[in-house]
């Protein structure tokens, strides 16, 4: 397809552990953090993706931008296996997928002023633009994120957690990237400066055609700001669809429980709210239940379903589930 | 410091002009040293300390090798401490002035101990952190070489060294570089691990900085701040080892001075009655050694982040 | 009957770039098995609340007013007996359950020692009680996992011994300080569940502290909306979640993205979070406030009647919309 920006195909990241009581030769144990994880996104989409800790959500973004090494699959960047490339070229496209990060003022360095901070990517992708042009265009993006310019000498330490992370979102912007990976950019924010920085950044996508991948544990969060969503449990996919039709008629039994858990600021509503609790505790990543790897925690495991890594299921086209006894 | 709430229109009210300064880490660290009143009295003292070995040579006719003939042999009697005959400090056993060696021996201990700590500082910082940063084989590399030069009895080796090469102040500085880094180095890269895992890094090389980059801009100004207060600290241990080496009678050669030398001179001199060949160095000794804690202790208040 | 009654409580700091005001004048009371939130957002002051309540202050804090406990003064109580009410009396859990865990003890050790200082059991009647309140927060096969350490569970699970343990001398009060924050949405749920059995089962009143508003909806009966480290609006959750009548929690209701409504673009409070040791003048929210009239700023509203709900603001109830 050439309308797609991005595709993810079966990708692995596996993780080197050391069991315990390992000599030097002990050969290490794989974590697989991330397995078979497959989805696309066109230009101007936004693919929101769920877990809760440990479903590998944040592994499968630095996998995406490449901080994190892939053990097997692809990432096609408009048709470019992105894991097969060398350093240098794989530097090259990065001014193409940028990153917001969790922590707005754990990804700012501390000794570096809000200006050198934004400029960076652009004086390491383009060293030889004249001082006053980055100054010009640095400028430029504060005030696109609402920032006062005048503030361009400051230290991250002098600005608040929202205005930290518009800072973050402008050293993305700089390059004009195609691609912005958020991971959880708005879960340390307070409420009142969450809106803020949902708001800008739905603003930013319409006016620059930016495809967004949203990483969030806050459903609500992710149901406002996405058009599909993906569900991540242990490093697989569970179930995705588009934002509407997953939180409406969520069909997978995990998607079920997680939507079902998440309360709602209204005192009538919450009465109502049935929660599916989930029994047992997340599964070791190191030794993931055979077949389905939800089955020891759902309310529809049967013996089956630990002998087969389930086939995704499509209840409407662009609806996929990865349980073959969703209708059940 | 937070701003006000801004909105579409104060932003194109404002102009260029108005650009504010902002108050970086290390000016908010300045001045919460300069309200540590030890470590600025510290800092005086140090100062007053330089000033004297840099310009003490201009207050005195006499040189650190002149021997007053006058005194000789009645050293204990006429050597004395005195503003007439201008041997401000006395004379010591030769009969030389002990204020000019004084002054010579103070230049000798502190650049000892700051040409140690830059040593270290410079190589121990850089190796620490691109072992730190790198990591795996490379760090495991660095670091046990690191461990073997540890595991050298470093002060044999020195006299050894001493011994075989004759005794240099050049010889010293070898000596001293080749083992001050080692701590350094330790340090830099315990640092460097745990701001290898910030979220700057990650969006550093997300971005597509390259690796010597990243050490040179976000790596290593994040350390300075630890490696300044074990710098400070570090002076004064290298001007203590100085003056080991030069109390075993193997440090800078005669008619050349330190402090160790002088205090070793002193001690040996104290059953003639001539306190003052002890007491005027190891005051001077004294007071920097404290002056360097101070300002190290202060040093570290200030860098501390927890404080903030 | 009133089981805590808090008046006209201030909490300041000192600090090294002068003094934090992060309490103004709260005043407020819990009932005797009552559920009551605090809610507020970062410096708004709940979580100083709580420790000025439990005499657990930073050392560099003062705090001011007067804290009645089960009818007794317990503000400037000595240490000794402060220790005695924060065991028996009032018991409170935190966000990070490993802040009050030792990692180097067994959690039966840690039980155990609860119950043998305060309520002078023996070591087995000590442990067969802790066995209970494990089973009551529902940690399964408790009387084998009792001799585990900390780290061997999970989040959720250190969260619920962090229950039994507060539990265990049965407080009156119990503080829970963002009990859910760290934890992921499935474990929340069950954790919330566990707090209004607790309640139920126990007649224990609770404090919760959030900034969640979807939990506050479900389990609290009476809500205290905190911001600058002032009391904005009080009273029962499901007034003021149906008719907010200050404008903070009026903004902050429309702020949050809910799951079961479609937005299209967010309303916004706009600015930033009040910093604390530059407070204006008069109303802590007016900066931001878009109902700010040129009193609000000078003038700081106090806390007066409307109806069943009390708020502190200028304007009419019902010019707030």
């Amino acid at each position: 397809m050439n309308d797609t920006l991005l595709s993810v195909e079966n990708l692995s990241v596996t993780f080197p552990i050391k069991p315990q009581g390992a000599w030097p030769w002990t050969p290490m144990l794989g974590l697989k953090a991330v397995k078979d994880v497959s989805f696309s996104i066109a230009p101007g989409e936004t693919l929101g993706i769920v877990g809760e800790s440990g479903s590998g959500k944040s592994t499968l973004a630095r996998a995406i931008i490449g901080t994190v090494p892939t053990s097997a699959g692809a990432v096609r960047w408009q048709g470019t296996d992105l894991t097969t490339l060398d350093v240098t070229e794989r530097r090259k496209h990065r001014r193409d997928v940028q990153m917001i990060f969790q922590d707005p003022l754990a990804a700012l360095n501390p000794r570096m002023t809000v200006g050198e901070i934004i400029a960076e990517p652009l004086i390491t992708h383009y060293p030889n633009t004249p001082k006053n042009e980055v100054k010009e265009k640095v400028r430029d993006l504060m005030s696109r994120v609402g920032l006062l310019p005048n503030l361009i000498n400051r230290y991250p330490h002098e600005f608040s957690g929202g205005q930290c992370q518009r800072i973050g979102i402008a050293r993305a912007l700089i390059l004009k990237p195609k691609l912005l990976l958020c991971d959880e950019p708005v879960s340390a924010l307070d409420v009142s400066v969450q809106a803020q920085v949902i708001n800008l950044l739905k603003e930013l996508q319409a006016e620059l055609g930016l495809s967004l991948i949203f990483i969030a544990h806050d459903l609500s969060v992710v149901k406002h700001i996405s058009s599909r969503i993906a569900v991540l449990y242990l490093g697989r996919l569970m179930e995705t669809a588009p934002a509407k039709e997953l939180i409406e008629h969520p069909m997978h039994p995990y998607t079920q429980a997680l939507v079902s858990s998440v309360p709602i600021p209204d005192p009538d509503a919450e009465s109502n709210r049935q929660a599916q609790s989930l029994s047992g505790e997340l599964p070791s990543p190191i030794h993931p239940p055979s077949g389905c790897v939800f089955r020891t925690r759902c309310p529809k495991a049967r013996a089956t379903c630990a002998e087969n890594v389930p086939d995704a299921q499509f209840p409407h086209p662009d609806h996929a589930v990865f349980c073959p006894h969703f209708q059940e | 410091m937070r701003v006000p709430v801004m909105n579409r229109a104060s932003i194109d009210a404002m102009t260029d002009e108005t650009a504010v300064a902002g108050r970086s880490l290390w000016a908010d660290a300045r001045i919460r040293f300069f309200r540590n009143k030890a470590a600025v009295a510290g800092l005086i003292v140090l100062a007053c300390v330089t000033i004297f070995a840099l310009f003490g040579q201009f207050l005195t006719p006499w040189s650190n090798e002149e021997v007053d003939w006058g005194m000789l042999g009645q050293v204990a009697e006429v050597g004395g401490p005195s503003l007439e005959n201008k041997h401000y400090f006395g004379v010591d056993e030769l009969g030389r002035d002990l204020y000019a060696r004084t002054v010579q021996g103070t230049r000798i201990s502190l650049m000892v101990g700051i040409v140690g700590a830059l040593i270290s500082v410079i190589v121990g910082t850089i190796w620490g952190a691109t072992a730190g940063y790198i990591g795996g084989r490379v760090d495991n590399i660095m670091m046990r070489i690191v461990d073997v030069m540890m595991a050298i009895p470093y002060m044999f080796v020195l006299i050894l060294l001493l011994v075989v090469f004759g005794r240099s102040i050049l010889m010293l500085f070898i000596g001293i570089g080749l083992i001050s880094w080692l701590d350094m180095a330790r340090i830099a890269r315990g640092q460097t691990l745990s701001i290898k895992n910030k979220e700057f890094i990650e969006a550093a090389i997300a971005i597509g900085v390259s690796t010597p980059t990243i050490i040179r801009r976000h790596i290593v100004p994040n350390l300075l701040g630890v490696v300044i207060v074990y710098s400070t600290l570090l002076v004064p241990s290298m001007i203590i080892f100085e003056s080991f080496i030069s109390f075993l009678g193997l440090g800078v050669q005669e008619p050349s001075t330190s402090w160790g030398a002088l205090i070793s001179d002193g001690a040996s001199q104290m059953r003639y009655g001539v306190p003052w060949q002890l007491g005027f160095p190891l005051f001077f000794f004294i007071i920097t050694l404290f002056a360097f804690f101070f300002v190290g202790d202060g040093l570290r208040d200030a860098l501390d982040p927890k404080d903030r | 009957m009133t089981l805590l009654d808090v008046k006209n409580l201030g909490v300041s700091f000192r600090t090294n770039d002068g003094d934090v005001n992060a309490v103004n004048g709260v005043s407020f009371s819990v009932k005797a098995g009552e559920t009551v939130a605090l809610v507020g957002e970062s410096g708004s002051g709940k979580s100083q609340t709580a420790f000025a309540i439990m005499g657990l202050l930073a050392r560099n804090g003062t705090s001011t007013g007067e804290i009645t406990f089960d009818g007794n003064r317990i503000d400037g109580l000595a240490q000794s007996d402060l220790n005695r009410i924060r065991a028996e009396e009032i018991a409170m859990i935190f966000q990070d359950p490993m802040t009050s865990l030792n990692p180097y003890m067994k959690i039966s050790d840690q039980m155990i020692e609860v119950l043998t200082l305060h309520k002078g059991m023996s070591k087995s009647e000590a442990l067969n009680e802790c066995v209970r309140m494990l089973d009551a927060v529902r940690i399964p096969e408790a009387r084998a996992r009792i001799t585990m350490y900390p780290h061997e569970f999970s989040g959720g699970m250190r969260q619920r011994i962090m229950i039994a343990m507060s539990l265990l001398c049965g407080p009156k009060l119990l503080i829970a300080d963002e009990p859910t924050t760290a934890l992921d949405v499935t474990v929340q749920a069950q954790i919330m569940d566990l707090l209004s059995d607790i309640r139920r089962d126990f007649g224990t009143a609770i404090i919760l502290i959030t900034h969640d508003l979807g939990i506050v909806a479900g389990a609290c009966e009476r809500t205290i909306v905190l911001y600058g480290g002032q009391i904005m609006e009080t009273g029962p959750t499901r007034d003021i979640f149906a008719r907010p009548s200050h404008p903070y929690t009026l903004g902050l209701l429309k702020a949050v993205p809910r799951l079961d409504v479609d937005h299209d673009i967010l309303p916004t409070i706009d600015g930033e979070p009040p910093n604390m040791s530059a407070l204006p003048q008069g109303c802590p929210f007016s900066p931001r406030c878009t109902f700010a009239v040129d009193r609000c700023a000078s003038d700081r509203p106090v806390l007066s009647q409307h109806g069943i709900i009390h708020r502190a603001c200028h304007r009419e109830a019902e010019a707030v919309k």
